[in-house]
């Protein structure tokens, strides 16, 4: 699928998501799901908490000397052999990408779990150019047969039932026999691995992503469960790598810093089941691997954010801990945020690629509650971020309209306080009576939003303010109490 | 999580600066009574200067000049007392950790702000971790569910502070729900901006505390017990909503949050 | 100006340096000499058998069975017995490694192939670089004596280990590639694996066996026999 946006709608789509029932039974799996097996993992290593500060000084020292650690890195990919390719931005990976396969000669390409290939709508790029992609991560292939995209960076399939999945299995697999048993979760896994076995085998280019590139060495890291990268890079005459610029480590042993909190914080596993390094081309005398080894780095924004509060976003490691922590995500599911990346990181990172005009609402749509924050590996200030954000808005006056005079008015009040003292007073007095006793509102003109759901509590209709000024009046009059001086006037 | 280090010589009758908030003085001035009591039962001389808003709202919207504004206020009406202290985690963690940052860049009011930020605190932690309280001397018979208010949980460290005060409380059990650390959804303009998202959010927690069978839910935030009271209240549920202070000072005469003015039910908490 | 010339420009000018800043420079020439371990957890630094038992404990927490013998000369028949323990054919593919040819295979009924799979062997046996005590990991080097299509195109994965290549954490295993193999420390592939193959994608349940080995075995050599 194309990296389509449909952020803009995040509200309708929100809205969508809200209604699908099948999809809220399985975002109500997330609360004992993902973010149990973390704070598990974490809890059973010690040193978890200053892994994660390793973690972020490791990525702050490479951003700092990013320049640098990209010559380095680029230097030691073609002292092994391989190519370097530089992206601007997508419609040039895209392209990168194409004319590799095209002096192949390639017809079918695999491919590894990639957001960046994701985020540059690469399949679709693909089929155009005459070219047969096909997704390899189970979760891949499966939104690949029905033409979605995933909705969790980790998880790609996370918003789909088995039955679901039988379903698409069915309709595709039309070689298989109709009769066959998929009732059980297993079976649909087996005739996964039936399937995808003859295409990695024909396979003519495998393309995966890289959890992180190392400067030390030119070296390519992936990191799966399936072992679906592994053959996609190992089977085909060549191996493409695409990546993003903020993938670098200096060395070795910070990839093993980074290892051991990157597993952790995605599924609660201590490490991935496969983690491999690759480091060029097949090598005079091995028995297998790629003929050839290419890497397409991606810009597509990033530098832009070096330099700025953003640039924190780019210690992010795509392990998914934010949105598996997410009330809204949790509300709402992945599709909606509108575009490659959803959840906490994606309302930061969105807007820095896609254009805040198109990316507005996702980092209004939090509630600040700072879960994210606290799990994410390389402690990304992610609420701070998104509040950047907001005042990017506030500053080009993008906020909406309402906000601004809600916000507007109440800032006349507050900034007065003589003022803001009566305005409150009658205020709570006013409400309290429409609410005639019964302690709350059902409906409220001004709080729709709130009410439509919810009731709306009354005050109890003096303010407090007024309260312990009349009370301090009271006391100085008896006589004065210590204690309770007052400054209320 | 961050945890505010207690000063090593408090002063022996600290001069603290109720900073109400307008949540409690808008909507449940009960509240502030609660704090007030507790504060001088702990041995504090209470004053209430005269305050608006923090500029949390205008913070958190982008509008930094308004809440640069708010804040300057807020400096200035509190600016000659030792410490300032919240009945919201929230609204203290604003002052706490956000306006430092607000001020970052003002030579001026940095040093003001960052000494300012030094003396705010939460209610309930300034109670245990500043003044040493362990008794608040209450009763309360009845089962309660508390709610780690999101702000005062993970920018103030507030968790075990309330639960130790509770367990004070005289015929008072308290029983942990699940997830009792996940956001209610209220989010400030959030929950009307994304009511419908705030809603589905807040439907999750009130399922939460009725599973925890707790006839009454506490909290330290007066936008989370109003979102959660509002909810429960549209469900029709009899669960009570209360602020811990009200709890704590034993000022439980009061209805609970969104109950009407006379209970049937009695003493709240026995639903 | 080329897409090269211009990302770095771009990140030159962001940053607000122009790359020539000699303390920059060698800040990084410094991190890339003297590579920095940072943490290491404390629960793999074990040596002896209390490293073989933190390792089996954590291989066996991923669901690799471990095995331990004496000598290499017992590795054919151990292998055989987890073969027909298992109802597997008694065939199987390996590399060229040493160590592994030296074994008496022919001692046992097991029909042995050589050189890389081609997807079609049911077993494939491999010779561990190393092993990690802090996850239960195996860490496997490309090349003539263990082709990378053996760990992961058969379906059960046979892995030796010499109990003195255990190491304590992933960072011993880089200062042990940089000292054997100075100039160029990394061969084409370093597969570290934790476990079979498995795949969390379909109802968001851990199954065993997606794409990769469903069973994973070692084999570890220790002449002490201590555990």
């Amino acid at each position: 699928m194309t990296a389509a946006i449909t952020s803009p709608a995040f509200r309708e789509n929100a809205h969508q998501a809200l209604e699908d029932k099948q999809l809220q039974a399985v975002l109500g799996t997330m609360r004992t799901g993902f973010s149990v097996k973390r704070a598990e993992a974490a809890a059973a290593l010690p040193e978890f908490e200053a892994l994660r500060d390793s973690a972020r000084d490791i990525k702050n020292h490479t951003l700092a000397h990013l320049d640098l650690y990209l010559e380095q890195y680029e230097a030691k990919v073609t002292a092994s052999g391989g190519h370097v390719h530089y992206a601007r931005d997508a419609a040039e990976a895209r392209r990168i990408v194409a004319d590799i396969c095209r002096d192949l000669g390639a017809k079918t390409v695999t491919k590894g779990k990639s957001m960046i290939s994701e985020e540059i709508g690469l399949n679709d790029h693909l089929e155009r150019e005459g070219f047969t992609p096909v997704e390899t991560d189970l979760g891949e292939y499966i939104i690949q047969l029905r033409h979605e995209t995933p909705s969790h960076i980790i998880a790609p399939a996370f918003h789909l039932s088995a039955a679901q999945v039988e379903q698409d299995f069915r309709r595709v697999h039309t070689q298989l026999p109709p009769e066959r048993d998929l009732s059980e979760p297993v079976s649909l896994l087996n005739e996964a691995r039936q399937m995808l076995r003859q295409h990695f085998l024909a396979a003519d280019v495998g393309i995966t992503g890289a959890n992180f590139l190392i400067a030390e060495t030119g070296t390519s890291v992936i990191v799966t469960n399936e072992g679906n990268g592994d053959l996609t890079q190992t089977l085909p005459k060549a191996h493409i790598v695409l990546a993003s610029l903020e993938k670098l480590v200096p060395t070795l042993d910070d990839c093993a810093q980074m290892l051991r909190v990157l597993a952790r914080s995605a599924t609660g596993q201590d490490s991935s089941v496969y983690t491999t390094f690759s480091t060029g081309p097949r090598r005079a005398g091995d028995a297998d691997g790629p003929g050839a080894y290419h890497v397409v780095l991606l810009d597509n924004g990033r530098t832009g954010m070096l330099g700025t509060s953003f640039q924190e976003m780019l210690r992010c490691i795509r392990c998914g801990a934010c949105m598996n922590h997410c009330p809204v995500y949790q509300a709402v599911g992945g599709h909606a945020y509108g575009w490659t990346y959803p959840g906490p990181m994606g309302s930061v990172l969105t807007p820095s690629l896609i254009g805040v005009e198109k990316g507005g609402h996702l980092p209004n749509a939090s509630t600040f509650c700072g879960r994210c924050e606290s799990v994410c590996p390389v402690r990304i200030p992610l609420p701070k971020l998104m509040r950047h954000w907001r005042e990017k808005e506030f500053e080009r006056h993008l906020t909406p309209a309402t906000t601004r005079s809600g916000l507007a008015l109440w800032g006349f009040f507050a900034r007065r306080p003589w003022l803001y003292r009566q305005a409150t007073r009658l205020g709570a007095a006013t409400l309290a009576l429409a609410a005639r006793g019964r302690g709350k509102f059902a409906a409220l003109p001004f709080a729709s939003g709130w009410t439509q759901g919810r009731d709306f509590p009354a005050p109890e209709g003096r303010t407090f303010q007024a309260m312990w000024a009349a009370e301090a009046g009271k006391r100085r009059r008896a006589g004065g109490k210590p204690g309770a001086k007052e400054q209320n006037p | 999580m961050p945890q505010q280090t207690a000063p090593r010589n408090p002063p022996q009758q600290p001069r603290v600066g109720l900073f109400v908030t307008c949540l409690v003085d808008l909507m449940r001035p009960s509240v502030g009574f609660a704090a007030a009591k507790l504060l001088q039962d702990a041995g504090c001389h209470v004053e209430v200067p005269a305050q608006t808003c923090c500029g949390q709202p205008a913070f958190n919207s982008g509008d930094r000049a308004t809440a640069a504004d708010l804040a300057r206020a807020m400096i200035r009406a509190f600016s000659h007392l030792d410490y300032v202290v919240a009945p919201s985690g929230s609204c203290a963690g604003m002052v706490r950790r956000h306006y430092p940052e607000l001020f970052a860049d003002d030579p001026d009011l940095r040093g003001k702000a960052n000494a300012f930020a030094e003396k705010t605190w939460e209610l309930t932690s300034f109670l245990v971790d500043v003044m040493g309280v362990s008794d608040v001397n209450a009763s309360f018979d009845g089962v309660a569910t508390y709610h780690d208010s999101c702000a005062g949980l993970r920018e103030m460290g507030v968790q075990a502070q309330p639960r130790k005060l509770l367990g004070s409380v005289r015929g008072l059990k308290l029983v942990e729900m699940e997830g009792s650390d996940v956001c209610c959804g209220f989010g400030g303009t959030f929950a009307v901006k994304y009511g419908e998202i705030s809603n589905a959010i807040v439907s999750e927690k009130a399922a939460r505390i009725s599973e925890s069978g707790a006839p009454m839910v506490l909290a330290g935030d007066l936008g989370c017990l109003m979102n959660m009271a509002g909810k429960l209240s549209r469900q029709n549920s009899a669960t009570a909503v209360r602020h811990v202070a009200e709890v704590l000072a034993g000022m439980d005469d009061l209805p609970p949050i969104a109950a009407p003015a006379a209970p049937a039910t009695g003493k709240p908490g026995a639903a | 100006m080329t897409a090269r010339d211009e990302i770095l420009a771009g990140v030159r000018r962001s940053l607000g340096v122009t790359g020539h800043e000699e303390p920059r420079r060698q800040a990084v020439a410094d991190r890339l000499a003297r590579p920095e371990r940072g943490v290491v957890p404390a629960r793999g630094q074990k040596t002896g058998a209390e490293a073989i038992a933190t390792f089996r404990k954590y291989a066996g927490a991923v669901q690799t069975s471990v095995t331990i013998v004496s000598g290499p000369e017992q590795v054919p028949a151990e292998t055989a017995r987890w073969l027909s323990a298992n109802n597997l054919p008694a065939r199987l593919r390996m590399g060229a490694d040493a160590r592994l040819a030296a074994m008496p295979w022919d001692a046992t009924t097991l029909d042995v192939s050589h050189g890389p799979s081609a997807g079609t062997d049911l077993n494939g046996v491999s010779h561990a670089f190393a092993g990690v005590t802090e996850t239960g990991s195996l860490i496997l080097l490309s090349g003539p004596d263990n082709p990378t299509t053996i760990n992961f195109l058969p379906d059960n994965h046979i892995v030796v280990l010499d109990s003195a290549d255990l190491v304590p954490a992933l960072e011993d295993v880089w200062a042990r590639l940089r000292a054997e193999t100075r100039s160029d420390p990394l061969p084409r592939t370093v597969n570290m694996v934790t476990g079979p193959s498995r795949s969390g994608d379909i109802d968001r349940t851990i199954f065993l066996g997606a794409h990769g080995p469903r069973a994973l075995h070692v084999i570890v050599i220790d002449p002490d026999m201590a555990v």
